[in-house]
């Protein structure tokens, strides 16, 4: 490949006379290598400048004091300290228990009832790609203005939520609150959330299921296999890397969870469904304590990397059988 | 990390199936999803009626299904009130447009307009300029990565995704700080720069995808035919990936209309776009629930319209590409 150092593209973009060997291509034109940087590295480059040198900078500022509403102190190494503190502190301890579970209900709801309506619509019945299109709506909306929405859905009084369920049950609608009580709370932040991200999953899923060749079902026909058995035999274990995708992709943007509970509950009440998004989001803009919140947000980063990591490797391993 | 799942997934597109399910199945099914669609849409439809509720119809006890139509949510949303006297108000020349009728049934005047309009204004440009950015910047890699032997291309593929794993609020505090020296707190261009760098990531992966299936044989006719490799990508390659950009590009405009946290932690007023806004619409005593459900509704419906047009290529843009239909 030649690295000659071209005339600029302008000039020789009028003349396109066909026919001309390929080395005198190379030699007109900017050589491929030229062409793969420059068009690689606008890129790379926006990326260091929003990203890796802020990272780079909050890993420097994990090792501070540094406090924004006292940032008259000088900046003061306190080593290990934050990340001790953290690694230390019941609360935060308390808040990673809080996600975990969070992430653990949303996705398992999610993939049931996405797995479910997925096996319901790859039946193609007639206007099933329109009712798709509606079910899938959810999922594309802003998650902030679907937790506050919902704020307005679930108030104990005048939101129809409680109303419909004091129908079914005869509950008073007013005798309790979705997003104020502590035993209902954590529910509701998975209850929106699954109304949100099951059809998610249910897109992955009918991918899945819509990749099964018709030959196989048609030769366990042949073999008089139960609808049963095809399901746990064919279908199954045949869209499982798909299940996986969406359940790497739902948890990991669970564990990152902020916008939706934030205005749905802000965390509350108390602490029940504080997720330690929020956490962080207090400790650095509330709290305004840098140097501590860096280092929080350093071991999440490290937590859903490595364990993406895992995942993926299993998901491969799932791939080779 | 998920180069791996990107190669490793391979969607088939089969044909209509021929085991067929039975009527009485279909009948089942088409009833079960049918039920869950439209449950799941009433609580945006019942956002959609409370736009058009009076005050005291929004927060009636039990919730009100029928109603009497008013525009005072939409009225509410776009102006300013003051309330006033109902002797000051019989003082007043006679109402000029239908809206200060509407506002002055209610005893007050309108003051000015709301902060609604340069919110949404915000939102339209922060949204199509990072856009533009994203889908410019990631159409120049996503033909770089599929046709030039790049040294370490998976591990900068996986760089440029990777990047998206951050939590938004851990971003944030390093942001933060840096735009504070650069003054780009509260800018538009800050929010630009901002959300390019988010979606640049997911155009590299989406239109590296749709290049890719675009064949080789192509450009490689264009160029014995004595075109540069600009002009390839201009006159052959780019005509027919235009589907793939405009989708990649929906997608992008998707994320920043939508976006959340960076919006509220970065951006106070100048450059506040619509989802941090509208939690804070507030009326007389708290949320003013017709004029927040006016703004859900203004700011939800072009992202219906999105779906719909979007809805073939939806399963590559949720999954980064790793699933193609």
């Amino acid at each position: 490949m030649t690295t000659i150092l071209q005339p600029d593209d302008a000039t020789i973009a009028g003349m396109s006379e066909p026919a001309r060997s390929r080395a005198t291509r190379r030699v007109r034109g900017l050589s491929d290598r030229a062409i793969a940087w420059l068009f690689v590295a606008p890129t790379i480059a926006l990326l260091l400048a929003i990203n890796i040198f802020p990272l780079v900078w909050m890993i420097r500022l994990s090792f501070t004091s540094l406090n924004l509403s006292m940032s008259y102190l000088p900046l003061r190494f306190v080593g290990l300290d934050n990340f001790r503190d953290i690694l230390t502190d019941e609360d935060v301890w308390f808040r990673l228990q809080t996600t975990a579970q969070f992430v653990i209900w949303s996705v398992a709801l999610q993939v049931v009832i996405g797995y479910g309506l997925a096996l319901l619509i790859n039946r193609q019945f007639r206007g099933h790609s329109f009712w798709t299109t509606i079910i899938l709506l959810p999922m594309m909306l802003s998650p902030a203005v679907v937790g506050n929405f919902w704020t307005l859905l679930l108030q104990p009084q005048i939101g129809p939520f409680n109303y419909v369920i004091s129908l079914f049950t005869g509950v008073p609608p007013s005798s309790f609150s979705m997003t104020g009580q502590v035993a209902l709370a954590p529910w509701t932040i998975v209850i929106v959330d699954t109304w949100m991200w099951a059809p998610y999953v249910m897109l992955i899923c009918l991918a899945g299921l819509r990749s099964i060749p018709d030959y196989i079902y048609e030769a366990a026909e042949v073999d008089r296999a139960s609808p049963w058995r095809q399901f746990w035999s064919i279908t199954l274990p045949m869209t499982v890397p798909f299940l996986m995708l969406a359940v790497l992709f739902r948890a990991i943007e669970n564990f990152k969870m902020f916008d939706m509970v934030n205005l749905l509950t802000s965390g509350g009440p108390g602490s029940t469904t504080e997720l330690v998004s929020i956490t962080l989001k207090r400790a650095a803009f509330e709290k305004w304590r840098t140097g501590y919140s860096s280092a929080l947000a350093i071991i999440l980063f490290v937590t859903v990397f490595g364990a993406a990591n895992i995942y993926v490797k299993a998901l491969n391993k799932v791939k080779q059988r | 990390m998920t180069a791996a799942v990107a190669k490793s997934v391979p969607a088939k597109s089969t044909a209509h199936s021929i085991v067929e399910a039975s009527p009485r199945a279909k009948a089942v099914a088409s009833g079960l999803v049918i039920l869950y669609a439209v449950i799941t849409i009433l609580p945006l439809l019942w956002i959609v009626a409370t736009a058009f509720k009076s005050q005291s119809d929004a927060i009636a006890y039990p919730p009100k299904v029928i109603f009497e139509p008013t525009l005072e949510g939409y009225v509410n949303l776009f102006t300013v009130r003051t309330r006033q006297t109902p002797d000051f108000i019989a003082k007043l020349p006679p109402p000029e447009t239908w809206y200060d009728k509407l506002v002055r049934q209610r005893d007050m005047v309108i003051a000015g307009p709301s902060k609604v309009v340069p919110r949404f204004v915000n939102s339209l440009i922060i949204g199509f300029g990072s856009t533009f950015l994203a889908v410019f910047l990631g159409t120049l890699a996503a033909y770089a990565f599929s046709r030039f032997r790049i040294p370490l291309a998976d591990d900068l593929l996986f760089f440029i995704l990777s990047t998206r794993i951050m939590p938004p609020v851990a971003v944030a505090i390093p942001i933060y700080l840096m735009y504070r020296q650069l003054n780009l707190t509260d800018t538009r261009l800050g929010m630009i720069l901002l959300y390019t760098a988010v979606n640049v990531s997911l155009a590299v992966w989406l239109l590296k995808g749709f290049i890719d299936e675009i064949p080789r044989e192509y450009e490689e006719a264009a160029l014995v035919d004595g075109y540069t490799r600009l002009q390839a990508l201009r006159k052959v390659v780019l005509p027919q990936a235009v589907t793939g950009i405009a989708a990649t590009a929906i997608f992008c405009l998707i994320f920043s209309w939508n976006e959340y946290a960076f919006a509220v932690l970065l951006t106070s007023g100048e450059a506040q776009t619509m989802p941090p806004f509208i939690p804070f619409i507030i009326g007389e005593g708290g949320q003013d629930w017709p004029a927040v459900a006016a703004a859900t509704t203004l700011f939800v419906v072009p992202i219906v319209l999105f779906t719909v047009l979007l809805r073939k290529h939806l399963l590559r843009g949720i999954t980064f590409g790793a699933v193609r239909k």
